[in-house]
């Protein structure tokens, strides 16, 4: 098989890749070993919170000076704040809306009902100015009855301390009974695809304005909208009074939402799409990677000008690590780690983990190294990279569009 | 004593990091609350099962083993092959006349076919259904497959089988219950193709059904002892006369390559690379420049190729979608990728005709939003459900591919 391009990873930024290069011209075509970290998203894009040295972030655009050389987006140099809208833009683009600007952070709720810094927040979700920002004086937080991965109590606490009142209700709708004989599949996922039947949105919305006489918002657990938007824009145009929805644990709906979404543009842009395969060896020559084969394809090589990692970190297998050392299975690429092992890790779990910052190494054009070697034509994208704590300096889906948009742009027929 | 052989299983379920993309995924979930998912089924239970085997739970049954849990699964684990090896392992539920009906795809078959004017007759008449409804236990809004009066096999013994070794290469064919019994037109529609293109088709010394229906109705012992039959049958086409096996339905395809020893415990090491289907070897001739194919002028026709869920397991729709895009009067567009419900003959239950239906429904909708001339896909039992749910006609890719080949000068080509 022969593509200009062979993207393995198929999440944000391999996704995020494929689309920008399929609408550049390239023939791609993305390898991906099951589903992505998507689905457990929270249902915002972080660019910069904080610096490593934990000093907060207002406007990353300014901040980002501040950032080491090893930095992946110190490499995108006087670039940054241009693929940062470009990568808004590529989202929206694939009909996915965000609110969000890169010059000044903005404020998420979480699923225990805390705020954070965020960049760019799915409109599902509300967007804060300030941290001590609550969406409402009098909230009324619904759940559904049953539904475990939303805790209705710690998300009322987190707005009282703000001041705010909070009634809580439980919903209980017949169409929930099937779903609730197996307690297993009460999950965020399963309800939203009962919440696409216009009925049951009518149902919960007479519930909800019975009980929101005297109250200023309604917050809802994020089980709207699995394959469109159309349920999330239905209860908040419908409802009467501002509809919030609060991230749930996982899966996350808008998260699988912006996946499906993603996948579908790079499709229809004419790019193909390999789920459940996994790259097993690559044809390496002097310095280029000729073919990769999959376990799928077998002897059939997938063949490519270029080829972009976009495998993901630990969690995501795109990172191997053992007792000695950490390795990239896919190509053996080198990798920046520390060899005291004793460094690895902090025993205060919150502080920021060096192991986080282990990934693999690229020249200042995102290619990677095989035995020191660079080779010409293969990159390196997203969580994959080393040089940032993606959770302690909250950069992670950040450096996944930003290094991608700047590869794909790069990259020559 | 060592513990270890207690401890570690066949199965990868360690691997299972609870991420629960499975459920998501899981076409039974969102329409059948008795199935406890393929988290719950699959790794979680077996970590109990281990323990003792009184934890299965019957409900297994409700598994389709369309493996949509395996290809979504980010860690690899071999989420379907666990729950159909628990089944296997721990039921105690006897298979009934029915599903022994449904499962013995060839025997049933071979007298179907003598007798076709009357099974065909007989089983699309109300009264005969609803007798099928009430004691077999066989929905009765489910339109049976006909059955072809000549099978495939002997229309190939009589009219085909001399002309195949005048051909430079050659090639074995496991045609399947469905092209032998019911639909032999698509088996001569790949003859008439692979000649064409210089390729001599062999049937196999031996060929029995798959096993896919016996599998999935607990006939193990059947199975295995027809899985070993076609595999020394597929061995000795491979090694002895040097013909690599093809064959038109991914289900069957996919079923030799990874049930037999996922499920059966058979070993197939040495020809697993030899068996696929004739679109792969099509593609791979092709690609490599062996092979040339003139198409004939005709019109514009837009079609909707539809992905079976073996195919997406196998993660070769690649080849079939690239066949058809190659065709230059064909506007192919491509569904997302989702289960139509029938799996074999899960759908033909009874008990299990409304979540069958259920599943389907969203891609019955999008077939109907294809404004497509008709329908493309590479398994018989996709093409029953999407002909019964929809409007639409569904042809196979080879099928589309011989309407489309300038037979003479391609074989002109090909010399």
């Amino acid at each position: 098989m022969k593509f200009d391009t062979v993207i393995i990873g198929g999440g944000l930024a391999g996704l995020t890749c494929g689309i920008r290069l399929q609408n550049r011209g390239f023939k791609c075509a993305i390898v991906s070993a099951g589903q992505s970290a998507l689905h457990f998203s929270s249902g915002s894009f972080d660019l910069l919170n904080e610096l490593p040295d934990r000093t907060p972030v207002t406007n990353p655009e300014e901040a980002v000076g501040a950032l080491s050389k090893e930095h992946p987006y110190t490499k995108l140099g006087t670039q940054f704040s241009f693929y940062a809208q470009e990568a808004k833009r590529l989202l929206t683009d694939s009909g996915i809306q965000v609110e969000g600007n890169s010059k000044c952070n903005t404020y998420r709720i979480t699923p225990m009902g805390t705020t954070i810094p965020t960049w760019l927040t799915l409109a599902d979700f509300a967007t804060l100015k300030k941290n001590d920002e609550v969406i409402g004086k009098k909230i009324l937080l619904a759940n559904v009855a049953g539904f475990l991965d939303f805790n209705t109590k710690f998300v009322a606490d987190a707005f009282e301390q703000k001041g705010a009142e909070c009634k809580i209700i439980s919903v209980s709708l017949p169409e929930f009974k099937r779903l609730r004989q197996s307690p297993t599949e009460m999950r965020s996922a399963n309800i939203a695809r009962v919440m696409e039947n216009e009925g049951t949105l009518n149902s919960l919305l007479s519930i909800l304005t019975d009980n929101a006489k005297g109250f200023d918002a309604i917050a809802l657990p994020a089980v709207f909208g699995l394959s469109s938007d159309e349920p999330v824009k239905f209860i908040k145009e419908k409802s009467g009074i501002p509809v919030y929805l609060i991230p749930t644990m996982p899966p996350s709906v808008p998260g699988i939402r912006t996946q499906q979404r993603l996948r579908r543009t790079f499709e229809l842009a004419g790019g193909f799409f390999m789920l459940g395969d996994n790259v097993e060896k690559a044809d390496i020559g002097d310095g280029v990677v000729y073919n990769i084969y999959t376990t799928n394809h077998g002897d059939i090589a997938l063949q490519a000008d270029n080829f972009i990692l976009a495998s993901g970190s630990f969690f995501s297998n795109g990172l191997h690590a053992c007792m000695d050392g950490v390795s990239e299975p896919v190509f053996g690429a080198d990798v920046d780690f520390d060899a005291n092992r004793n460094t690895w890790y902090n025993t205060f779990v919150f502080e920021s983990q060096k192991y986080r910052t282990f990934g693999v190494a690229t020249d200042e054009q995102f290619r990677i190294k095989i035995n020191g070697k660079t080779q010409k034509n293969v990159y390196a994208i997203g969580s994959i990279l080393s040089g940032f704590d993606a959770l302690q300096e909250g950069c992670g889906a950040g450096v996944s569009l930003l290094t991608a948009l700047y590869v794909a742009d790069n990259l020559k027929k | 004593m060592n513990m270890q052989q207690y401890n570690i299983s066949d199965n990868n379920f360690e691997q299972c990091i609870k991420c629960t993309v499975c459920t998501v995924y899981c076409p039974v979930v969102p329409v059948n609350p008795n199935y406890p998912g393929p988290k719950q089924a699959g790794p979680d239970g077996e970590r109990l099962r281990l323990k003792r085997g009184e934890f299965f739970d019957e409900a297994l049954k409700y598994c389709l083993n369309c493996k949509r849990c395996e290809v979504a699964c980010p860690s690899n684990v071999r989420i379907g092959d666990i729950i159909q090896l628990a089944r296997i392992r721990y039921s105690k539920s006897k298979p009934s006349l029915r599903d022994m009906m449904l499962a013995n795809t060839d025997i049933v078959g071979s007298i179907s076919s003598t007798f076709a004017p009357v099974v065909n007759t007989a089983v699309a008449l109300k009264p005969v259904k609803s007798v099928m409804d009430g004691i077999l236990k066989i929905d009765k809004h489910r339109t049976f497959p006909k059955y072809a009066s000549q099978t495939f096999e002997s229309w190939f013994k009589k009219s085909a089988q001399p002309q195949q070794d005048s051909f430079k290469n050659h090639v074995s064919f496991f045609h399947g219950c469905y092209i032998n019994y019911n639909y032999p037109q698509l088996g001569k529609d790949l003859v008439k193709v692979m000649n064409a293109i210089g390729y001599g088709v062999h049937l196999l010394e031996n060929e029995k059904c798959c096993g896919v229906a016996l599998i999935s109705n607990g006939l193990i012992k059947q199975a295995k002892k027809q899985a070993k039959i076609n595999v020394a049958a597929i061995r000795k086409s491979v090694k002895e006369e040097n013909r690599p096996v093809i064959a038109a339905s991914s289900t069957c395809t996919f079923t030799m390559r990874d049930e037999y020893p996922h499920l059966l415990e058979i070993e197939n090491d040495d020809i697993r690379d030899s068996i696929e289907l004739a679109t792969r070897f099509i593609y791979r001739l092709i690609e490599s420049g062996k092979v040339k194919i003139k198409y004939r002028d005709a019109a514009k026709t837009r079609i909707a190729y539809h992905t079976p869920c073996h195919m997406e397991k196998l993660g070769w729709g690649f080849y079939s979608i690239d066949m058809l895009r190659n065709i230059p009067h064909v506007d192919l567009v491509v569904l997302d990728s989702q289960c139509c419900g029938i799996s074999g003959t899960y759908g033909f239950k009874k008990e299990n005709y409304k979540t069958s239906q259920g599943i389907g429904s969203s891609l019955f909708k999008q077939i109907e939003n294809s404004a497509a001339d008709f329908i493309a896909t590479d398994c018989e039992t996709c093409k029953w459900q999407i002909e019964m749910s929809t409007p639409y006609k569904v042809k196979h890719p080879i099928s589309i591919l011989a309407e489309s080949i300038d037979f003479e000068a391609t074989r002109d080509l090909n010399k």
